[in-house]
């Protein structure tokens, strides 16, 4: 499974569920305003820390850029555009819009 | 053929009346009865409310769904499923949700079906597609 959260962890817990439904194995991409739940040293940071001892979890390069977030939560990989299209090639996808 | 038939669940996350996903996740799945699909619906978050029993959107002055929910068995979606976590953080029992048609021999009235998380968890691994609302 991949699970894509496009929501800021600090205004809405869509990264809480989505990390609750995860399985083992599966990937957690983070897009959009998802990806400030990948600035190291938040507040929020234990969430990503336990989606790490279960899932691979990315973050979009261009949303991270776009925000200047360059110092991540340690474990979560950056891809791009390509690299989400692969995600959503290997897996069933579902969004927590 | 029976291995030709998608598994289709749909998410719903939203809470209702505030905006309109409810409303147009509702109409996507009976669209998606008329055909041979192997559909499931999952209420989690804040789209438990949409399965609360008892209302009444006469005086927004829109029409409402839950006539419609109740007859979610008549379009053969039967596989219907609401996370506990989700509810009881919520403040919700099971006895707080709505009927959603009847069993054709008993006329006992069905449910949604309350799961936990990780048994929700293993039915979206198997699904072909997964839509959210």
């Amino acid at each position: 499974m991949l699970h894509t959260v496009n929501k800021s962890p600090f205004q809405n817990t869509t990264l809480e569920s989505c990390i609750r439904f995860a399985r083992s194995g599966d990937v957690i991409l983070l897009i959009e305003d998802g990806v400030l739940a990948a600035q190291a040293g938040n507040v929020k940071k234990n969430l990503l820390e336990e989606a790490l001892q279960k899932c691979e979890v990315f973050a979009l390069g261009a949303d991270l850029k776009a925000r200047a977030l360059t110092d991540l939560v340690p474990g979560v990989k950056i891809t791009d555009y390509s690299g989400f299209v692969d995600l959503v090639e290997q897996h069933t996808t579902h969004s927590w819009l | 053929m029976a291995e030709d038939i998608k598994k289709i669940m749909f998410t719903v996350r939203k809470p209702p009346h505030g905006t309109i996903y409810v409303y147009e996740g509702l109409e996507v799945k009976l669209i998606m009865a008329a055909y041979d699909a192997d559909i499931s619906v999952v209420f989690m978050d804040d789209g438990v409310f949409a399965v609360k029993k008892g209302q009444d959107t006469k005086d927004l002055g829109i029409k409402g769904f839950a006539a419609t929910y109740g007859a979610l068995v008549d379009y053969e979606i039967t596989q219907v499923y609401v996370d506990r976590q989700s509810m009881e953080d919520r403040g919700m029992t099971e006895d707080d949700l709505l009927v959603i048609g009847e069993d054709e021999d008993t006329e006992e009235p069905i449910k949604p079906q309350v799961l936990e998380s990780a048994e929700i968890a293993a039915m979206m691994a198997e699904q072909h597609n997964i839509l959210a609302f």
